[in-house]
């Protein structure tokens, strides 16, 4: 993994279940069942990324 | 927008592929000449004459000290793309040159500048230093692939695949059931992709070229530079083996496995592969197994990707495919490739 202190997109997958945690570079927290709505939503930032 | 991205560095061959005497190989729909001077440098330019296109690397055309006679009428080009002689004629046309690709050799890839010359940042081109590193052992190929550049893409950033396509090789159970992490580095332009097994079945890749017997951890982190290099560090160790608070990791195995993944067509593909490990150095016998084993496995692949491809071409518009967890760090590659395809 990266030790970058650039924008940072990270996403785990939660232990246990199907989600996904995703991170934005802005701090913005959410969780997703699907790749690719969780990346349309990282991408939109800042829309919707509200701490 | 193009179908790949412009302006980037791509691997176009492994240093030891070029000589003095005429290669040829297509880049992204360009077909690029090389030899390497008697100075030692590679060169790089269309592989294609001014006058009627007739490709220079073809005989009769023919390679005389550092130039290159075309084998149709004669033209003669230097190591530079100049056109030195034309048949007939003293005055050589202003506009007789071939301009020249800015090449690179560096860890033991010959790489290339496909776009506008003036952005050729040598800095920019992603490392794999391990593949002539003395502290390593590298065994490598390349692979003709009948499908275009972003199915191998997909197919190293999910590496899922290997329980089902590789069973037998690399593949076994906790690849596939193991979550992952993936991170993406907009500044750098990085894709990360973790796995780490930390009680795994071994497979045969490893079992036979470390010797290590029963259960192991198996950490692989991917590490994606698009568009070209591809990088999987992966580490085997005994059960509960950690690397130290200092960073060494004496207990462990490394293997690197490396990847260039460089468009020949908009449906072909380079499938340059390498693996350099840190145990075993210089074993002729864990070389040829490794290097036999990865051929397989890289073969595997190019089988189902080249049926893929097909699948591809014959389906109706607007297919809609379905990702999951897995496909995370794939979707990752896939937008920023998009991305620098857009800046094209």
């Amino acid at each position: 993994m990266t030790t970058s202190t650039g924008r940072i997109f990270r996403i785990h997958w939660v232990p246990g279940t199907d989600r996904l945690h995703a991170t934005c570079h802005c701090a913005a927290e959410r969780e997703f069942e699907d790749p690719v709505e969780l990346w349309d939503w990282l991408l939109a930032h800042p829309e919707g990324h509200t701490p | 927008m193009t179908w790949f991205p412009r302006d980037q560095w791509y691997v176009a061959a492994y240093g030891s592929e070029i000589a003095h005497d005429l290669f040829s190989r297509t880049v992204c729909g360009e077909p690029i000449l090389f030899w390497r001077t008697r100075e030692g440098t590679v060169t790089a330019m269309p592989d294609r004459c001014v006058h009627r296109r007739f490709p220079l690397s073809q005989a009769p055309s023919r390679l005389v000290d550092d130039q290159v006679v075309c084998g149709y009428h004669g033209f003669t080009y230097d190591a530079t793309g100049k056109c030195v002689a034309v048949p007939g004629q003293t005055r050589v046309p202003r506009t007789a040159r071939l301009l020249p690709y800015p090449v690179v050799e560096q860890d033991s890839f010959v790489w290339v500048f496909i776009g506008d010359p003036a952005g050729a940042d040598a800095s920019r081109i992603a490392r794999a230093p391990w593949l002539v590193d003395p502290a390593y052992t590298t065994v490598c190929g390349m692979e003709p692939l009948q499908a275009r550049y972003e199915l191998l893409v997909d197919n190293l950033l999910d590496l899922s695949h290997e329980t089902y396509l590789h069973g037998g090789y690399i593949g076994t159970p906790e690849v596939a059931s193991t979550p992952i992490t993936t991170e993406v580095d907009e500044d750098a332009g990085i894709v990360y992709v973790s796995r780490h097994m930390d009680d795994a079945e071994c497979p045969p890749f490893y079992s036979k070229s470390t010797g290590l017997q029963g259960r192991i951890a198996r950490w692989q982190d991917i590490e994606y530079t698009p568009p070209c290099l591809y990088k999987l560090h992966s580490r085997i160790a005994p059960v509960g083996s950690v690397p130290r608070a200092d960073g060494t990791d004496p207990d462990a195995f490394h293997v690197e496995v490396v990847y260039a993944i460089t468009p020949e067509t908009e449906t072909s593909t380079h499938d340059f592969w390498a693996v350099a490990r840190d145990f075993a150095l210089g074993d002729e016998e864990v070389s040829a197994f490794l290097a036999d084993s990865n051929r397989t496995v890289v073969l595997q692949d190019v089988v189902a990707l080249n049926v893929l491809e097909k699948v591809i071409a014959t389906e109706p518009e607007g297919y809609q495919e379905l990702s999951i967890n897995i496909d995370t760090g794939g979707l990752a590659a896939r937008r920023m490739l998009s991305r620098l395809r857009g800046k094209s």
